[in-house]
C-alpha cells in the first residue's frame, strides 16, 4: 500500500514598508526611480557612514505586531548579518536576530476545510538589498541600489501550514491586515510582499519532521501554489526511491514548474551574527505602545460590522468587499458619492468580480475611480442607459476608467423611451416572428421571452426593457 | 599558545571572508587566529554570571529619524565609487541569485 504523507510549511514574508524614506537614511524609496539616483553613503555601504533608525519604521512594526496579536519587545535591538553579494554593498545586512521587535503571534485563517490558527514565531525589522539587473547583450548584472535600505518587516510563521490553501489563506489574511495598517501596499509582482516557503514531508502519523527546503522567487499566490505542488511531490519522490532531502535554498523557476538549487558549496551559510554596533538599543514604552496602538485604523471585522449597520448591505457582500482594502476603499468613496450603497456593492460583487477574475488580476489592481462608477450608477438609476448597456460601460470604465457620461453620449446608447419608435419595431418583430406570437396567444407565456430578445436585438440593446414588456403585452 | 588552529578551520574562513592565501600567508593567518582565541580564553576566566551582556558602549536609547526625504539625487557620487559603470548602475560580473 502507498505511503500517505503530510505537507508541513512554515512561511517567511517580506514586506517592504511604506515609509517615506529609507530604514537608516533620508534617502527616498519611491519606486521606480532612475538607477542609483536615491542613494547615499549610509545605504551603499561607504565606510565611516552611520545609520539613524527611521522612528516610522518602528511603529508600523509594532502596528503590525499588535494587529497579528504579537507580544512586543519593549528593549530590542538590530544585529549584523554578514555576507557577500553584489546586491550588498555593506558586506552586511542589518537585522535583528537576538531581540526581534515582535514574537508569539498568531493570526486565524479561513479555508473550505474550517478555520484554523497559523503562529507567528517573530517579526523583526531589516533593510532590503539592491537591485540586480541581468544584461541582454553582455555577460555581466548591473547594480541599482535604490532598493538598499528600503525598510522591510519579515514576518516568520511557525510550520503550522498543511496545504498550499492554507498557506494562500494565510498570505492573504496577512496582506489585508497590512494593508489596512497602511504599512505597505503589499504587492506580490512588484516585490513589495515576497513570501518564501519552507517546506517537509513526512508520512501521516510521524512526529518529526522531515528534512525542509526553502523556495524562493515565488511572486504571485498562482506560483506559490504550484511551487508547494511541485515541492511536495519531489519529496517523496525523493523518499519513495530511498534517497535523502537535502536541506537547502531553491529557486522556483514558475515557467518550467520545477526548483532547482540556488546556492553552491561555497556560499556557506553562516551568517555570523553580531551585535549591530553602528545603532543604539530601542526603548518602547508603555505609553508609546498605548499611541500606536490608539493610532490603529478601523480593521476588517469593525469595517463589516459598520458596513452592515450603516449601509444595511448583505453579511456576505460585507465580508468579501473588507476582505480586500482596495474594495472598501472603493466602496466608500463610492457610495459617499452617489449614496446607493447597494448598487455600489452589487457591481463590486458581480461585474468587478467577474472581470478581475477574467483578467487574472487583484483588487489591488483596479484603475476605475469611484467618481466614474457613482456617474455609471446615477445613470443606470435615472434610467438613461439599461442595465444590458450599463455592463457594457461599466466594462470600459474598469479597463480605461473612462467617464460614462461622455462615453454613453458618443456611442448614442442612451434608452430609447420613445413610445411610438418602440411600437413601430414590436409590430415589425411580431410580423417576422408569427409562430411565437401564435404560441403566446395559446399559453406559452415563456415565448414572450423571444419576442422581447428580438426587439432588444433590432434596436441594438438601447430600448427601455420595462416598455418593451408592456407594449408587446398590450400588442398580443 | 593552546588553540591551533586547523588547515580546513583557515581554508573556511577565507571562503566566508572571500579571501585566497598563500601557504606563507596561510600559516601566519593561522598563527593569529590562535593568539587571538588564547586571549578570548584569558578574558573567558573572568566570571560575568549575572551580568547583562553589553551590545553599545554608551548607555544612550532611542537615536530616530523623522521620516522625511532629505536627501537629493545622490547617483554621481554613489557611482564614483563603481569600478566600472553601466547604464547609470554599478557593472559586476554576471550574478543570478
Amino acid at each position: 500500500m502507498a505511503k500517505e504523507y503530510e505537507t508541513v510549511i512554515g512561511l517567511e514574508v517580506h514586506v517592504e514598508l511604506a515609509t517615506k524614506t529609507k530604514i537608516f537614511c533620508s534617502c527616498s524609496t519611491e519606486f521606480g526611480g532612475a538607477p542609483n539616483t536615491h542613494t547615499c553613503p549610509v545605504c551603499t555601504g561607504m565606510p565611516g557612514s552611520l545609520p539613524v533608525l527611521n522612528k516610522q519604521v518602528v511603529e508600523y512594526a509594532a502596528a503590525v505586531g499588535l494587529a497579528t496579536n504579537c507580544t512586543i519587545t519593549q528593549y530590542c535591538k538590530f544585529d549584523r548579518k554578514n555576507y557577500f553579494y553584489p546586491d550588498n554593498p555593506q558586506n552586511y545586512q542589518i537585522s535583528q536576530l537576538y531581540l526581534p521587535i515582535c514574537r508569539d503571534g498568531k493570526v486565524e485563517i479561513e479555508t473550505e476545510a474550517g478555520t484554523k490558527n497559523i503562529g507567528i514565531h517573530e517579526i523583526h525589522m531589516e533593510e532590503d538589498a539592491g537591485k540586480l539587473v541581468h544584461d541582454e547583450w553582455e555577460d555581466v548584472s548591473v547594480v541599482d541600489y535604490n532598493r538598499s535600505g528600503v525598510p522591510l518587516i519579515e514576518i516568520v510563521s511557525e510550520p503550522d501550514m498543511r496545504s498550499a490553501d492554507e498557506v494562500i489563506a494565510y498570505l492573504e489574511k496577512l496582506r489585508m491586515i497590512v494593508q489596512y495598517l497602511g504599512a505597505s501596499d503589499c504587492k506580490l509582482n512588484e516585490g513589495s510582499m515576497r513570501a518564501d516557503v519552507n517546506l517537509s514531508v513526512r508520512e501521516v502519523g510521524a512526529k518529526e519532521f522531515g528534512t525542509r527546503t526553502e523556495m524562493k522567487n515565488l511572486n504571485s499566490f498562482k506560483a506559490i501554489a504550484r511551487a508547494i505542488e511541485g515541492e511536495r511531490e519531489r519529496q517523496i519522490d525523493l523518499l519513495e526511491a530511498g534517497e535523502k532531502v537535502i536541506q537547502e535554498t531553491r529557486r522556483w523557476d514558475d515557467t518550467k514548474g520545477e526548483s532547482y538549487p540556488m546556492r553552491s558549496k561555497e556560499d556557506a551559510q553562516d551568517y555570523r551574527y553580531f551585535p549591530e554596533p553602528d545603532l543604539v538599543p530601542i526603548v518602547i514604552s508603555d505609553e508609546w505602545l498605548k499611541e500606536i496602538k490608539d493610532r490603529q485604523p478601523e480593521l476588517q471585522t469593525e469595517k463589516m460590522i459598520r458596513y452592515k449597520e450603516e449601509y444595511d448591505i448583505p453579511e456576505y457582500d460585507a465580508k468579501i468587499i473588507t476582505g480586500h482594502k482596495k474594495l472598501a476603499d472603493i466602496f466608500e468613496a463610492t457610495t459617499k458619492l452617489c449614496n446607493k450603497p447597494k448598487k455600489v456593492s452589487n457591481w463590486l460583487m458581480v461585474e468587478t468580480m467577474r472581470l478581475l477574475k477574467e483578467n487574472d488580476m487583484e483588487p489591488e489592481d483596479i484603475t476605475f475611480s469611484p467618481k466614474n462608477l457613482a456617474t455609471l450608477i446615477e445613470l443606470t438609476e435615472a434610467g438613461t442607459i439599461n442595465s444590458s448597456v450599463a455592463k457594457e460601460v461599466f466594462e470600459e470604465v474598469f479597463k480605461k476608467d473612462i467617464d460614462p457620461n461622455q462615453y454613453v453620449e458618443e456611442k448614442g446608447l442612451k434608452t430609447v423611451n420613445d413610445e411610438g419608435a418602440l411600437r413601430a419595431t414590436i409590430e415589425q418583430v411580431m410580423k417576422e416572428n408569427p409562430q411565437s406570437v401564435e404560441d403566446y396567444r395559446n399559453g406559452k407565456e415563456k415565448a414572450i421571452g423571444f419576442l422581447v430578445g428580438q426587439t432588444m436585438k433590432a434596436m441594438k440593446g438601447k430600448a427601455n426593457p420595462g416598455m418593451v414588456n408592456k407594449i408587446l403585452k398590450e400588442l398580443l | 599558545m593552546a588553540n591551533i588552529i586547523s588547515d580546513e578551520t583557515i581554508e573556511y574562513v577565507g571562503i566566508l571572508a572571500k579571501l585566497e592565501l598563500n601557504e606563507e600567508e596561510k600559516e601566519r593567518a593561522k598563527k593569529d587566529m590562535g593568539e587571538m582565541l588564547d586571549y578570548i580564553d584569558k578574558l573567558n576566566e573572568l566570571d560575568t554570571a549575572g551580568i547583562e551582556p553589553m551590545s553599545h558602549v554608551f548607555p544612550v536609547q532611542n537615536v530616530f529619524r523623522e521620516d522625511v526625504v532629505t536627501n537629493g539625487d545622490g547617483s554621481e557620487e554613489t557611482l564614483r565609487n563603481a569600478p566600472e559603470e553601466k547604464d547609470g548602475g554599478f557593472k559586476v560580473p554576471k550574478t543570478i541569485g
